[in-house]
């Protein structure tokens, strides 16, 4: 239970792990706008292709990535499937009994798949895989903070992510104790039906609650203790700096961003 | 008593707190007591004693119902105190608590030892300052850049002290920071404690049940039943094991052994605290060097 890691981080010397946290975030936004902004072949043949150059960018296995696309199959199936058979269109590709499948329901099927595709393997990238959750948060709460003048909680909402953070490990392990100590019990976790074993599950959910209130309860009067009065008047210790590569990486996205418009002008093929 | 002569005083403080049935109980009755800067004073009293609310209120976690506290001269009793003032008290008297899990708030040790800096509105290259000097206090500068959940008990207590270090405060509580750990970090969080008061001259205040802590204080004082029951030295306090047994308490091992001896007939000069203590005064009545 020692050895759990949070987030999907990855650690590695890489361009993109050397970036600014904020800027990581500013980067995946735009990212992800891109892929909403490619309408023809050309563009989402580079969109697709710019996936794999960021992928080798960060230096993470491809292996790695591609396990963290499988849980979206499923979507990206239904997505292929809802798109192929209902898209009606002009060129027919096939035709059987009630079935009609048009040239343009197929490319409409390919263009999202690589929408979806890029979406998560540019999102994972740039907010999971090079950025630990801890430097998410602190990145969230500097980038953010301006947000603050309209009243967004912010500060809170940051302190939440880190206590929360903090506190996963604990309860797993927690969970882990109160596992062991119904088991001693008699508690049997593998067996029965579902409702039964839903039904085992209500023991130790009620420790883990009472024990985090409890835990609560303490950690509130600690960070009292410890002045703690919201985030009016608090200093950070690490201040997070912008750098020129931040910025070459941003006017690089946008550049790309512009390319993407571009290519749209080009009249080839099915457009979306 | 003279309150410029005390770092803390209490003027017959009476507190008490409400229980899930509405009823009022009783924790604490008329507590007169003053500590002088830099003193280690141990609070020793069996479950339910008053000691750990006592601890809360010269920090204003808690009020009093009746009473006056004086920290530094402040009466901190008052009703007009200002939130300044009010985290004024709290940098100046840190208080490490029981469950280490419990009051580590961030992710990664550095992190959490500037969480009280922060909060002061510390500006940043003098948080990193504090922090690097607060983690070489308690011998934790290699653990910097570890997650909490990562450490053992005794480690993650000793961050914890880190933490209050780094808002530089001039007396320190532990309410029983040490009752949850195993007999290694136990001994890492006492060495800590002495250090703090013997070399930085911060007063400490140790609430703890064990015996074998409190005899390492220069005074000992004993709730029992809300009152203070006794008020002295280790020597002078372990020296009535029977006034001690009426409040719950019992003398340390090796205060006991040299107690028990000196019943068996077998005469022991003078009175013992601590195993070095009790080995030298059986050595002594066995006929001196071996």
């Amino acid at each position: 239970m020692k050895s759990i890691t949070l987030g999907q981080y990855y650690p590695a010397r890489s361009l993109m792990h050397g970036l600014d946290p904020r800027m990581k975030i500013i980067l995946a936004f735009i990212y992800i706008i891109c892929s909403f902004v490619a309408k023809n072949i050309i563009s989402f043949g580079v969109l697709f292709a710019s996936a794999f150059l960021l992928i080798a960018l960060s230096k993470i296995p491809l292996s790695l990535i591609l396990r963290s696309v499988r849980p979206i199959l499923f979507i990206l199936a239904f997505t292929v499937v809802l798109n192929v058979f209902w898209t009606k269109g002009e060129v027919i590709l096939f035709e059987w009994k009630f079935i009609h499948i048009y040239y343009e329901g197929v490319m409409t099927a390919l263009f999202m798949v690589v929408r979806i595709f890029v979406m998560i393997v540019g999102a994972s990238l740039f907010l999971t895989y090079t950025i630990t959750p801890i430097a998410l948060t602190d990145a969230i709460e500097q980038l953010f903070g301006p947000l603050k003048k309209i009243k967004i909680p912010v500060h809170e909402f940051a302190m939440m992510m880190t206590i929360a953070l903090r506190f996963i490990p604990t309860f797993i392990d927690e969970t882990d104790k109160i596992m062991s100590a119904q088991k001693a019990r008699g508690a049997d976790f593998s067996n029965g039906s579902l409702a039964k074993r839903a039904k085992v599950l209500i023991p130790i959910l009620i420790p883990l609650f009472v024990s985090a209130f409890r835990r609560a309860d303490e950690l509130a009067i600690a960070m009292e203790c410890r002045c703690y009065h919201g985030g009016d008047g608090r200093t950070r210790m690490t201040i997070l700096h912008y750098r020129a590569r931040d910025f070459l990486a941003l006017i690089a996205m946008l550049l790309f961003f512009a390319g993407l418009l571009a290519l749209n002008f080009l009249k080839i093929g099915y457009t979306m | 008593m003279e309150k410029e002569n005390y770092f803390i005083k209490t003027e017959n403080v009476c507190a008490s707190y409400e229980e899930d049935d509405g009823k009022s109980c009783e924790v604490l009755r008329d507590i007169t007591l003053g500590i002088k800067k830099g003193e280690y004073v141990a609070v020793l009293g069996h479950n339910g004693s008053g000691k750990s609310t006592f601890a809360k209120l010269l920090n204003m976690i808690l009020a009093p119902d009746s009473g006056k506290i004086f920290i530094d001269g402040v009466d901190i009793t008052r009703e007009d105190m200002t939130e300044k003032e009010v985290f004024d008290i709290r940098r100046k008297i840190g208080m490490v608590f029981q469950n280490p899990d419990n009051q580590l708030v961030a992710t990664i040790v550095e992190e959490d030892v500037a969480f009280g800096p922060e909060n002061l509105g510390i500006p940043s290259d003098e948080i990193r300052k504090r922090v690097d000097e607060a983690l070489a206090t308690v011998g934790m500068t290699d653990y910097a850049k570890h997650e909490p959940h990562r450490l053992s008990g005794g480690q993650k207590q000793r961050v914890a002290i880190a933490g209050i270090i780094a808002m530089m405060p001039e007396c320190m509580i532990f309410d029983e920071s040490t009752a949850m750990l195993d007999p290694v970090g136990r001994k890492e969080v006492m060495d800590t404690i002495d250090l703090l008061n013997h070399e930085r001259g911060i007063t400490v205040i140790n609430i703890t049940h064990h015996m074998n802590e409190a005899v390492r204080a220069d005074r000992v004082i004993v709730l029992d039943d809300g009152k203070v029951y006794m008020d002295g030295t280790p020597e002078e306090i372990f020296s009535q094991p029977q006034k001690l047994a009426l409040a719950g308490l019992e003398v340390p091992q090796c205060t006991a052994l040299i107690q028990a001896l000196r019943k068996r007939g077998i005469k022991l000069e003078g009175e013992c605290t601590t195993p070095e203590k009790c080995a030298k005064l059986i050595i002594d009545a066995l006929g001196g060097s071996n």
